[in-house]
């Protein structure tokens, strides 16, 4: 009796470990993506909101530094204010004061600039419907199994956000861009955080499963910026995105930090403003999903030890015989200021187009007058 | 292991082939200017046996990159330039830079002539180049875009010149910062690892006094009998480097001090690596700078109509980079004389007037040559939101009235092309030819202006192409090995 209870708690133990052992494998492939992208968006102009643009930088930084590629991140800056002629250090955007941290780089790739940051493209970017010349460094080719960070930050309000000091978008077009997004299975999860004044009303809207959101001010709060700089002049950080990148910086595409730790960033203390978040569209526990699923492009890798034959290697083709020299044409280089052929030259014919509407409603209403004038005989004498 | 023993034959295989024919060379020119100031002068050109025209399939690349390679045979280009600078040359300070740029972006393109609808080609194509060089091109539509009747004669090979191929577009709000610098080195061989682009620093390359960046796609004879064209690629980069702002107002200038870097090596991939000093104001060794560490190469060029004197340092040689495996390339002044010549030609243009409603557009054209006179086009591109009267249109020199020999004008119309004016104007020797035309403004429609109005509104630059007399002729043999910077 004893063995067998022995036996039955040693199998026990067994299985139990074994199953461990499956939960964590299983847990590697719950996730459920297989791809991540990043929408970075700052919808600021002029000099003085310089903090948003770091923001939207220090946000692209970490994101490529735990593994994004360029080139599925499409990041959106409404104003350049690394080469600004304000900017006392050209081609540097710093978050630090004392210049400690250049988020702006050496290789970075701002899809969207200036005058081309509008509600409009931001909308066409997240629903797909772009124009068919667009290239694809400026397209969201996302999937069903694409998890997508949506980074936001600017100037906002009670249910709208600025874009350029000309227009904005309210929380509920972007829950119906959401909710277009699902419908036609665009994203597999997405998160959603924006650093703007009364951030969180932004989110109160959305409606689409397997969102979650995070802002950093509760309606009615005003989000603070961090601290200036007096060489730049500026303010150089908001204070939730200052303490998100020092989050984030801790963070590495290995971590198994979860979406608990990200919801303790910036406590009132630090960020003057009270944070909020939203769960409730989101399927999967959120002590359950990693940083990384979300902010780094982690790949499933398999290893496997096996040997593997490579075919044949490609055989170079043999060029075509090359035809005789005597039937090819010379080409020749062209003169680049003939004076005289400039002085004679016939001025351009204008492409003959057919006469339009205008030209045949004169004549047929001349032809008519003619016919009704003088009567239907003398037809004859024109054919 | 296994995998890597089996995959590197493989690649040995495919070196081997040797079908392909590239070539690729990287040169940097560094001329000191008589304000104190630096310019260097970057040039990287790969250049092809192979034909994009008569839609030849080209699929293997190697030197030559293959985003533009392919921009060229989807869009059936023949001839592709395309700028981005920030600053303002100034020539009377500086003399005439190797390839002028308007500040703003800058793109003109020479399509074959099988396109059939060129202006739909050209809104596909500016909307790809913008997403190659992470810039605002895509805002090139009609209301920017003109069609030149005599500038602009392409660069490379053509048989026929029919300018309804040619589409030429300025952007001259354009902002050019690290974001266009990347993809720009991206398109190089050896990318910014190995070679002279390891200097290309942004940090250092934007806090200048000019700064320009171009790609140039053309194609070019091969050899004396021209039968088949090969295709060019250059990529330049000029900077100004102020001797206040970087120099801290000492005039001794190295590498290091301009670019924050110094050089190990040449690019592998490179045929020729070479670093050209002007050293023409400096005819006795040492008499107004000296250059460390010294080097015995010379080499005489002809550059813009002036024979100049160059100290080449070959990077290909190991000898080059000395004990320490590094090159900084120093120069030092010891006196500040000498006078600059003044260019041949050189031109401003300023809205004169007062008020939002109307207002003079001036266009002053110097002809600096005592006794020849010589002929220019100037092609000017207005807005058509600045209403041109073309009936107070005056040229002028030395008083008295110039009629030009050839004028073509093509009216804008509202909201969809601007103004086109081109004129060929003989300039009258050592004189100033002065061009004013009068316009009023449109009202727009407040949706038409932008974000920031506040910051006012841009005018494109104007071009004038010339051919200016000089000392020297230029020799026209391509066969002879030459400097890049002295052969567009």
């Amino acid at each position: 009796m004893k063995l067998f209870h022995l036996f039955s708690f040693f199998a026990a133990y067994l299985v139990a470990d074994s199953s461990d052992v499956e939960n964590s494998v299983g847990q590697f492939f719950s996730s459920g993506h297989t791809n991540n992208w990043a929408v970075l968006v700052c919808t600021s102009r002029f000099w003085f909101n310089y903090r948003h643009v770091a923001n939207t930088l220090s946000v692209y930084r970490s994101v490529k530094r735990l593994g994004i590629p360029d080139s599925h991140i499409v990041l959106m800056l409404a104003d350049d204010m690394a080469c600004n002629h304000r900017n006392p250090k050209p081609a540097t955007v710093f978050s630090h004061k004392n210049m400690e941290l250049n988020v702006y780089g050496d290789d970075v790739e701002v899809d969207y600039r200036g005058y081309e940051v509008t509600v409009e493209n931001f909308l066409r970017v997240l629903t797909g419907r772009l124009p068919l010349s667009t290239p694809r460094s400026k397209r969201l080719l996302s999937d069903d199994r694409s998890n997508i960070l949506i980074y936001l930050t600017g100037h906002g309000g009670n249910g709208f956000l600025k874009f350029q000091d000309s227009e904005e978008i309210s929380n509920v077009e972007l829950a119906d861009a959401f909710e277009q997004m699902w419908q036609k299975r665009r994203y597999n999860e997405l998160l959603f955080i924006i650093d703007t004044c009364q951030g969180a009303s932004m989110y109160e809207r959305f409606y689409s499963p397997n969102i979650m959101a995070l802002a950093s001010s509760q309606v009615g709060e005003d989000s603070l910026s961090h601290q200036p700089d007096l060489a730049i002049g500026v303010h150089l950080m908001d204070r939730y995105t200052f303490y998100l990148l020092e989050f984030l910086e801790d963070i590495h595409p290995a971590s198994k930090a979860n979406m608990n730790d990200l919801f303790k960033v910036c406590p009132k203390s630090q960020c003057v403003s009270t944070p909020g978040h939203r769960t409730d569209l989101f399927l999967r526990d959120p002590g359950s999903v990693l940083i990384t699923d979300f902010f780094g492009s982690v790949r499933k890798v398999e290893i496997t030890t096996e040997a593997i034959n490579l075919t044949d290697p490609i055989q170079q083709q043999e060029e075509s015989s090359v035809s005789e020299d005597a039937n090819k044409e010379m080409y020749s280089y062209v003169d680049q200021l003939p004076v005289s052929e400039i002085i004679h030259q016939k001025p351009k014919q204008k492409d003959w187009h057919p006469p339009d509407g205008f030209i045949l409603g004169l004549w047929t209403l001349i032809l008519l007058v003619f016919f009704k004038t003088y009567g239907i005989k003398h037809l004859k004498h024109i054919f | 292991h296994e995998l890597w023993e089996a995959v590197l034959p493989l690649i040995v295989l495919l070196c081997g082939g040797g079908q392909l024919k590239d070539d690729f060379q990287e040169e940097l020119v560094i001329r000191p200017l008589h304000s104190g100031d630096i310019y260097a002068s970057f040039h990287f050109r790969t250049l092809w046996e192979t034909d994009f025209m008569k839609g030849n399939k080209v699929s293997h690349y190697r030197l030559f990159p293959k985003s533009l390679g392919q921009v060229i045979s989807k869009f059936s280009v023949r001839e592709l330039h395309i700028s981005f600078t920030q600053g303002y040359w100034r020539t009377m300070q500086w003399g005439q830079p190797y390839l002028p740029s308007p500040p703003g972006a800058e793109l003109w393109v020479w399509f074959q002539d099988t396109v059939t609808d060129v202006d739909a080609t050209w809104k596909e194509l500016t909307n790809v180049l913008s997403g190659i060089f992470c810039a605002s091109l895509n805002f090139i539509d009609s209301t920017n875009t003109v069609q030149p009747s005599a500038s602009f004669k392409p660069l490379g090979i053509a048989n026929v010149t029919d300018h309804r191929f040619l589409r030429y577009a300025t952007l001259p709000r354009e902002i050019v910062c690290t974001e266009n610098l990347t993809p720009w080195k991206k398109l190089l061989p050896c990318g910014s690892k190995a070679g002279l682009a390891v200097l290309l620093k942004s940090e250092k390359l934007f806090h200048s006094s000019f700064h320009s960046q171009a790609v140039h796609i053309r194609p070019m004879c091969q050899d004396s009998q021209c039968k088949t064209p090969s295709w060019e690629l250059r990529q330049t980069l000029n900077v100004v480097f102020d001797l206040h702002t970087s120099g801290q107002g000492k005039q001794e200038w190295s590498l290091f001090k301009m670019f924050s870097r110094t050089l190990t090596e040449a690019c592998p991939l490179a045929s020729s690596s070479k670093i050209y000093i002007d050293i023409t104001d400096n005819p006795q060794v040492g008499e107004q700078f000296e250059l460390i560490p010294a080097t015995p190469l010379l080499r005489q060029a002809v550059v813009l109509g002036d024979r100049r004197t160059f100290s080449v340092y070959d990077l290909t040689q190991q000898v080059t980079f000395g004990t320490v495996r590094s090159l900084n390339l120093l120069i030092r002044w010891k006196s500040t004389e000498g006078h600059m010549l003044r260019p041949l030609l050189h031109a401003e243009r300023y809205v004169a007037g007062y008020g939002l409603q109307t207002g003079e557009i001036h266009t002053l054209m110097y002809n600096n040559h005592p006794f020849r006179s010589f002929s220019v086009l100037l092609l000017d591109s207005v807005p058509w939101y600045l209403r041109l009267y073309i009936h107070t249109l005056t040229v002028t020199s030395k008083g008295k009235d110039n009629k030009p020999s050839y004028i073509h004008y093509q009216p804008s119309k509202d909201r969809i092309r601007p103004h086109l004016l081109e004129m060929l104007v003989q300039l009258p020797p050592h004189s100033v030819t002065e061009v004013t035309v009068q316009f009023e403004r449109a009202l727009l429609k407040w949706t038409e202006y932008t974000p920031d109005p506040n910051h006012g509104f841009y005018v494109g630059s104007s071009v004038i192409s010339a051919l200016v007399p000089s000392t020297v002729a230029m020799d026209t043999n391509n066969t002879q090995e030459r400097t890049l910077f002295s052969s567009l």
